[in-house]
């Protein structure tokens, strides 16, 4: 056995699973006697329904029941839950409409649950629910973010009267207006942060298994946090008491935030097994996934900064519109608000900062965290912005950064926008960074490009982020319905091997091998001998799952304190087998030892001691080496960096090539270099693919246009340059592992320095700012238009 | 996918039988396309006549000529020796079909018989002047291709090879849908004695055509530099998300210069 703690890059544990095809995802759990629910959707945007004929369905060959939106009300079944309240500027909550788990009365957007067929096989119920008639009475509808606030516009939700969920506001509007009214440049910027849609490769799946002999029921789902469902679904939604719902969320194939939410099938499927008396499985097909998975970003803003003559920043004004789509998803409220606003000072010095955030209703798919989650929106404003004031003023781009950069000496820093920074050095990612990707060198690389009729830019983008989510306390004060400590199990055997239960939910990040890498720094036990367990209510403490970059700070953090408490019980054991005082035992290595002496016990000696406990301090202490620690974090962690793009356009077509990309992150301590290295690309991926290639667009009428993967662009391999990712690692100062996390660095600092290279390529054309995604046809048409304009001159 | 009857007939003429005497069946070939079209439930055929079992795959190269059995895969063809030195446009071209799975299912009648405006094959076939031999008859190139979807074929005929003739020079260039990797446009150039032939998929809403403009400049001086005067009407052009018309015509201009460069 090598090195296997913190530090040492060891193959993934559960990779061999993975990679052989015995992971085991909810759809290939199949329960007795189980039958197969199929969702009737809407397929218009805003209609209303004056009818649901289920007659002709129900006579289908296999079909055991057919439930709407009345037979739910009838159960008095709660609608879904929103997890975050936002008050608007007057103090007043925010607008929270219900959001029926099946429709009544209306549908409103393309995707909406109407009905459920429960049928022996998938086949069936789905030949069932295309026999279910429903009269809809067709409605105006509202695809376009602007156009929910435009006058006369359809309403989303009849009751509110507007389309407007809320209207919010951070900073002192006074304060910042007067910074700009003393300011030698005022650089102003209209922008738009893409929809996107989120593509997990495993597509959502729910199993509903109700136990007729105990009433307890069980559900099998696709989530990031099985025990945050367990709390909204038996809570809020089927009034379930939680010692008799079992939630299991089994491998999960990727999640980027779309399995966070508690969605109508979960709570369709276990209600529904209840009534039929036996299992229900739901598996989404991805065209169901596009029309019904949360989405991400949209956002259309306007960003003032008021900037002195030396190209210090003085103020920064901006005003967003955020789309929430037809309902509020679990925790959507808190996207373009307290993960967006708060991240608005960057990592800059911008003294005086006022955010009004307006989030809109829309007859559009439900909108809320997706990798990134507010910051990626945050980073784009900002990082554009940085670039045009450069351009507008003269002023280096690079120099301009490190001009208004907070100093590495000035931690901890308190942010205009709520905010206490911890730690970071953003002097020096920016200067390995620019090493890295010879940033001197470019424009010898650009005039060689030239040569070969290409045109080449290079884009640079130095962000921060907050992470390690969250202080219970503190996003308590800021409207969050939950609390985000973390909590880790830490059991030790007999034999003195290992199992962690941990409250984070790994789908894809390798926690099995990350987690169980502590236990092999902290207690010295291989790593073959530890096991890391997650994702069953049933097995696991109340934790609160994985998101926001926060297994490793939080999470890993929890596991911290519990095996510190082992290592304090092991020593009373310890003590009393080698007759010594408490005080003079000493732990390392996998082994207590008596300060001075070579007395020594071995961990297997301690836990076997502890379960056998024949010659034990009975009286002081109880049997068992099995410790749980609950860890609230002091606050967020704050990653960051340097990312810079250099991308070549083919001017003949528009389309755009990354070429190099180069990453210099903060994350902290890391535990498993090549774990993060892996993230950190993945990141990249999807910020590449927001910046050149993805968009949810949806037309007028209000249907989803790029709908499945022929007209949705994913990332793919050959869209992906070889990448360049190095960490420079300050620690976090509040967490007992320095941690920050990394999950989520690639998709918030990467989408502006694609940009930026794009833009800056394009730069002989008179571009100043170009919405993403950057594809060949929009490109191609900037050039013509700027050829067009360099004859006409 | 809705239930259907499905028949793997060992003859030609049982195949045809079933299919003219059911307006309902459908032939299948690879399936590539029509598989999707089942699971999406875009389809409702009374039986699938499934076509694998007819003998109808092989390639033969013989007096300037390529005969490709109806049921040879993409990736058959690509792989060829025999078309790879006789028309390595041919080979080139289906192995930029799709991706390795689709090219061990899909063949070259299941593509020509479905006449995607989107397919790679039409090109080929269209601007080779190549022959398309049924169980009824012979039907030139320059008559096969009727429209996005639309062919020469009628009920109950079944396509059983290719015929190529061999170009003095040929090559295919395609300009890819990021999302969906088929042709926004595919030009097949081919040079033979007589003059160049010139056929563009994935752009025009009447589905592949020749480029009348591009053949005479190319008859002319088969270079790319020929290509540069020659335009392109957007009228006709397929516009969507990911390609307007303009976008479109401009790029068949940009395209047949590279397939040139190339051939």
């Amino acid at each position: 056995m090598g090195f296997e703690g913190i530090g040492a890059s060891v193959r993934r544990k559960e990779d061999l699973r993975f990679l052989s095809g015995n992971g085991n995802y909810t759809d290939d759990i199949n329960r007795p006697g189980q039958l197969y629910a199929v969702m009737r959707r809407s397929d218009r945007p805003h209609a209303k329904i004056n009818g649901i004929d289920t007659a002709a369905a129900s006579k289908a060959p296999g079909v055991v029941a057919i439930f709407t939106g009345a037979d739910m009300a009838k159960d008095e079944i709660g609608g879904l839950p929103c997890g975050w309240q936002i008050h608007n500027k007057d103090g007043s909550p925010m607008a929270e409409p219900p959001h029926p788990v099946l429709a009544i009365g209306k549908v409103r957007h393309v995707g909406d649950p109407v009905a459920v067929v429960i049928a022996e096989t998938k086949q069936q119920a789905r030949d069932a629910a295309e026999l279910i008639a429903i009269d809809y009475h067709d409605l105006p509808s509202i695809s376009s973010t602007p156009d929910a606030i435009a006058a006369g516009a359809p309403l989303v939700h009849d009751e509110l009267g507007s389309n407007i969920c809320y209207d919010w506001h951070i900073g002192d509007k006074a304060v910042v207006d007067a910074a700009f009214a003393g300011a030698a440049h005022v650089v102003k910027l209209d922008l738009v942060n893409n929809r996107l849609v989120p593509n997990a490769m495993e597509p959502r799946a729910a199993i509903g298994d109700y136990d007729t002999s105990s009433g307890d029921y069980t559900l099998y789902t696709t989530s990031q946090n099985p025990h945050v469902i367990r709390l909204l679904m038996g809570a809020f939604v089927l009034h379930i008491p939680e010692n008799k719902l079992r939630v299991v969320a089994p491998d999960v194939g990727g999640g980027f935030g779309s399995k966070i939410y508690h969605y109508a099938e979960e709570a369709i499927v276990t209600w529904a097994s209840a009534k039929v008396r036996r299992p229900v499985k739901w598996t989404a097909d991805r065209t169901e996934s596009f029309m019904s998975d949360a989405h991400g970003r949209d956002h259309v803003s306007t960003a003032e900064m008021a900037v002195a003559a030396d190209g210090k920043f003085l103020g920064l004004r901006i005003h967003t519109l955020a789309n929430m789509g037809a309902y509020l998803s679990t925790f959507a409220p808190a996207v373009p608000t307290y993960l967006y606003a708060t991240l608005l000072a960057g990592v800059y010095t911008t003294p005086v900062i006022y955010c009004e955030v307006k989030a809109v209703f829309t007859h559009t798919v439900p909108v809320d965290a997706y990798r990134g989650a507010g910051r990626p929106e945050a980073t784009f404003l900002l990082e554009r912005l940085v670039d045009c004031i450069a351009q507008d003023t003269g002023i280096d781009r690079v120099e301009l950064r490190r001009k208004n950069f907070i100093p590495s000496n000035a931690f901890p820093y308190q942010t205009p926008v709520a905010l206490q920074y911890d730690s970071g050095d953003y002097q020096t990612t920016l200067k390995v960074a620019l090493a890295n990707a010879d940033w001197d060198g470019f424009e010898a690389r650009r005039a060689e490009a030239k040569s070969r009729g290409k045109l080449r830019g290079i884009g640079i983008s130095t962000y921060l982020e907050a992470c390690g989510i969250a202080p219970s306390a503190v996003v308590g004060s800021l409207g969050a319905r939950a609390g985000l400590y973390e909590v880790a199990n830490i059991r030790v055997h007999p034999t003195g091997s290992v199992t962690v239960f941990t409250g984070t939910h790994s789908h894809g990040q390798g926690h099995e091998t990350t987690l169980a890498q502590l236990v092999c720094d902290q207690l010295g036990v291989p790593l073959s001998q530890v096991d890391v367990v997650h994702g069953d209510t049933a097995k696991i403490p109340f934790g609160m799952g994985t998101y926001g970059s926060r297994s490793l700070a939080v999470g890993g953090s929890a596991m911290v304190k519990a095996m510190d408490k082992i290592i304090a019980k092991g020593k009373k054991i310890a003590a009393h087998l080698m007759e010594a005082s408490v005080e003079d035992i000493e732990f390392a290595n996998n082994t207590f030892t008596v300060a001075g002496t070579d007395k020594s016990k071995t961990l297997t000696d301690i836990s076997l001691a502890a379960y056998v406990p024949h010659n034990y301090p009975i009286d002081e202490i109880e049997p068992g080496l099995d410790e749980t620690a609950f860890y609230d974090p002091k606050n967020f962690t704050f990653p960051g960096g340097c990312h810079i793009a250099e991308v070549e356009i083919d001017p003949e077509t528009g389309v755009t090539t990354v070429i190099n990309f180069t990453a210099v992150d903060d994350v902290g301590r890391v535990v498993n270099p090549m774990i993060v290295e892996g993230q950190i690309q993945g990141g990249v991926a999807q910020g590449i693919g927001q910046a050149l290639l993805e968009a949810a667009i949806y037309d007028k009428s209000g249907q989803l246009l790029s709908g499945s993967m022929m007209d949705y662009t994913m990332p793919r391999a050959d869209n992906l340059p070889n990448f360049n990712v190095a960490t420079e690692n300050t620690m976090c100062t509040h967490n007992p592992l320095g941690s920050k996390g990394c999950g989520e660095v690639g998709a918030i600092g990467s989408p502006p320095a694609i940009m930026n290279a794009v833009i800056d390529a394009l730069k002989d054309y008179g571009v100043r700012h170009i919405d993403m995604p950057a594809t060949g046809p929009k490109l191609w048409s900037i050039i013509q238009a700027g050829q067009t304009k360099m004859a006409a001159e | 996918m809705y239930d259907f009857t499905y028949q793997k007939p060992a003859s030609l003429a049982d195949a045809a039988s079933i299919l003219s005497g059911d307006a309902d069946a459908k032939a299948l070939a690879g399936g590539m396309t029509y598989i999707p079209v089942l699971k999406q439930r875009l389809a409702k055929p009374s039986a699938i006549v499934d076509l694998s079992g007819l003998g109808l795959s092989g390639i033969t190269v013989a007096g300037g000529t390529v005969t490709i059995g109806a049921m040879t895969t993409h990736g058959t063809v690509a792989n060829s020796a025999e078309v790879k030195a006789a028309i390595p446009a041919l080979a080139a071209l289906a192995g930029g079909i799709g991706d390795e799975a689709v090219r061990h299912r899909g063949t070259i009648g299941g593509s020509l018989a479905n006449n995607d405006p989107a397919a790679c094959y039409p090109s080929a076939v269209l601007a080779l002047g190549a022959t398309i031999t049924t169980n009824k008859r012979a039907i030139a190139a320059d008559d096969y291709f009727q429209g996005m979807f639309t062919t020469a074929l009628e009920e109950g005929e079944i396509i059983t090879s290719v015929s190529f003739p061999v170009p003095e020079r040929a090559a295919y260039e395609k300009f890819r849908n990021p999302a969906s990797r088929y042709a926004i446009v595919g030009v097949f150039v081919a040079k033979f004695a007589t003059g160049a032939r010139v056929a563009v998929t994935g752009a025009s809403q009447s589905g592949v055509f020749r480029h009348a403009g591009m053949e005479a400049a190319l008859s002319a001086n088969f270079s790319p530099d020929a290509t540069a005067g020659v335009t392109t009407e957007a009228d006709n052009m397929n516009g969507d998300i990911h390609a307007s018309a303009e976008y479109r015509a401009h790029l068949v201009g940009v395209v047949t210069k590279r397939a040139v460069a190339k051939a």
